[in-house]
């Protein structure tokens, strides 16, 4: 465990010593504090801030991430010349990847809304925000982790993050529309249900969209989404696909490391 | 009978006859001449007064059919209907009931017990009254020229089918309604055939249904009413000449709720009303020759929805501000109009600065377009890509309703 804490500790260092991280945390808390100043209430900022946290945290995990792995390659290799446990050490990377980012996130957004009192924004709401902006967070790191651990290519690496962006918050949602105007004449309550759960940046959207009372604009899907994700069994299902959405990446980053021959 | 009594008999009934003008008062209750309501109004002439003193009177239901008198309550005494029956019958021409508590008239399906009805009488006045717990509050029926006002009606734990209405009337034209507060009710206040009334100051909030609802009700005026929190919201049908005015529409949220609901209104004028935070503020259909001006749309999930029936309709002046869709319509014609509104999504700009948008406004997103025809594909409501595919049809406008069109787009809001 030392060595996770060690490397862990390393890659902290490094990465506050890194301006990014900072500059990452004072967006979200000039974005939040900016969206209270124009005079939001806690619901219509948390509603502006999901759509900032869909689009920038997994942008911002995916292109952070690859350049983090890419730039630490050497320290890794260093450090694996020694007699240490490659787990041990790949644990001790990630969190130090995945724990700053995550934590920018949940502190630049969370201290206005606590300066604020929540404004009025629901328990339920808030958690649903800020479980979404870490699990995106942890979900995409795993994944910049997992590219750039599989070529060698830091450009490619990077194109290849970028496509993941696109993919999961663009293109995914585009398919999805043109599905629901294909097949509109079938029931698509339920398809889109799973579909829904096949993308991260989705899932987190629609948990989001439950806990704020907009669902109800979302007619007859709404209501069923509302039945489905908005009770207590419902939102536990949603939490752990969306744990299932980080594990995966992870997992699969993991075994690359295991094998690699750096 | 002696002699002597009768002389005092005819006397007094002539001294009853003789001056209609000196009006008695009958007092019920501690210190009066009346043990029951029932006896009073029985003896009440034209232009008596019946006073009733505090505590709580369970009769059979009381009906006046004396013309010209005043029911008056002293420190709230309750009328109570034992769960079982109509409390107060109102069957004679320009009678006042005031100061009345009146409760309990119990739930039935055969007849619609009214807490207190006015039956075929002109020129009510019902006012100050406290109406709880009953199926129906105030029932006006054939009664022309009433007024009710400043009552305050509520009713708990009812369900839409076991609950009536606050305030309804029926085939009552003329009447006015002026500053009561109903809740709980099924529709806070009803207008069914009653032409020609006006209804101001009013708050109708958690309705079990509408707080208000009126069918075949023609020229008739609300203004400055709150209609807040009520199950579906306000509905208005099938009437001309309506003019809705300074009333505000609030939090009427659920799959079926609307701020207001006009169907097949032909004629009339929305103004100055405020509709926030209903999941659709305005939904129009089959509605003809509406002049909505200057009304504020915010924080509705819809502001308003316009159906390709409802033709001529022009808005202008109007506030639109944070609004998940501003306008949506279910086809790609417009009849209806839009110009010189202010709208917080219009981007454009104003050269020569007289306060009108140089460009054109669109305010039909074309994600609302689609979830108009597709209504599965909101489950992207909030989805990035839907936000870049508005961007793109705002630049490139090739799906929305050319014809939907705002020319004159207001730069800065008009309050």
């Amino acid at each position: 465990m030392n060595i996770v804490m060690l490397v862990f500790q390393a890659g902290l260092r490094d990465l506050t010593r890194n301006r990014w991280i900072a500059a990452y945390m004072l967006g979200f808390l000039l974005i939040a504090e900016g969206l209270f100043w124009f005079g939001g209430t806690g619901p219509q900022v948390a509603l502006s801030l999901l759509n900032v946290v869909l689009l920038v945290v997994p942008l911002v995990a995916l292109i952070f991430g690859t350049i983090h792995v890419y730039a630490s390659r050497e320290f890794v290799e260093l450090l694996l010349a020694q007699p240490v446990p490659r787990r041990q050490l790949f644990i001790g990377q990630f969190l130090g990847l995945a724990l700053p980012l995550s934590g920018a996130f949940a502190v630049g957004a969370g201290i206005p809304f606590a300066w604020h009192a929540g404004a009025g924004t629901g328990g339920g709401a808030l958690l649903a925000l800020f479980t979404a902006g870490v699990a995106l967070s942890v979900c995409f790191a795993a994944v910049a982790t997992w590219i750039a651990l599989s070529t060698d290519d830091r450009l490619k690496g990077v194109g290849l993050a970028l496509g993941v962006w696109l993919a999961t918050t663009v293109v995914y949602d585009g398919l999805v529309l043109g599905a629901s105007a294909a097949f509109s004449e079938y029931s698509l309550e339920r398809p889109l249900l799973a579909l829904m759960a096949g993308n991260p940046v989705d899932l987190a959207r629609v948990l989001v969209l439950t806990q704020l009372d907009v669902s109800a604009l979302m007619g007859y899907t709404g209501a069923l989404f509302e039945r489905t994700f908005g009770t207590g069994i419902g939102t536990t299902v949603a939490v752990a696909t969306l744990l299932a959405w980080c594990a995966a990446p992870l997992a699969l980053a993991a075994r690359r490391f295991q094998r690699r021959d750096f | 009978m002696t002699g002597r009594s009768v002389a005092i008999a005819i006397v007094a009934s002539l001294a009853a006859y003789a001056a209609p003008l000196a009006a008695a008062d009958l007092t019920v209750g501690a210190g009066g001449a009346y043990r029951t309501i029932t006896s009073a109004v029985a003896a009440a002439r034209d232009g008596d007064r019946i006073i009733i003193n505090a505590g709580t009177w369970r009769e059979a239901t009381i009906v006046i059919t004396a013309p010209n008198v005043t029911v008056e309550g002293r420190g709230w005494p309750v009328l109570d209907g034992q769960g079982a029956r109509g409390v107060l019958i109102v069957a004679a021409d320009d009678v006042t009931v005031r100061g009345l508590v009146v409760t309990n008239t119990g739930v039935s399906t055969l007849d619609d017990r009214a807490g207190i009805r006015v039956r075929d009488a002109r020129r009510c006045l019902i006012e100050h009254n406290r109406v709880r717990d009953n199926l129906f509050g105030i029932y006006l029926q054939r009664s022309a020229d009433c007024v009710v006002r400043d009552n305050d009606i509520s009713a708990h734990g009812l369900s839409q089918t076991t609950s009536g209405n606050g305030i309804h009337l029926w085939y009552s034209p003329g009447a006015r309604v002026e500053n009561n507060h109903i809740s709980g009710q099924r529709d806070g206040i009803y207008f069914e055939f009653s032409t020609g009334g006006v209804t101001t100051g009013n708050v109708s909030e958690h309705s079990q249904r509408y707080g208000l609802h009126f069918m075949f009700s023609d020229s008739c005026h609300y203004e400055r009413n709150v209609f807040r929190e009520n199950t579906s919201g306000v509905a208005v049908m099938y009437s001309h000449g309506v003019v809705i005015s300074h009333n505000r529409f609030e939090h009427s949220w659920g799959a079926a709720a609307y701020g207001l609901l006009l169907k097949e209104i032909l004629g009339g004028e929305i103004r100055g009303n405020t509709f926030t935070g209903n999941s659709t503020g305005l939904f129009i259909e089959g509605s003809s020759h509406l002049a909505i001006a200057d009304n504020d749309f915010l924080q509705n999930g819809w502001a308003a929805k316009v159906l390709a029936s409802a033709e001529d309709d022009h808005f202008t002046g109007n506030r639109f501000a944070g609004n998940a869709f501003d306008v949506s319509t279910n086809s790609r014609t417009a009849n209806s109009t839009f110009d010189g509104n202010w709208w917080d999504a219009y981007r454009g700009y104003d050269l020569n600065r007289d306060g009108v948008g140089d460009v054109p406004f669109h305010p039909v997103r074309l994600f609302a377009l689609i979830v108009e025809e597709h209504p599965a594909s909101l489950v992207l409501l909030r989805s990035p890509m839907v936000g870049i595919l508005d961007a793109a049809e705002r630049v490139f406008p090739v799906l929305t309703p050319d014809a939907l069109v705002d020319h004159h787009p207001l730069m800065r809001p008009p309050r």
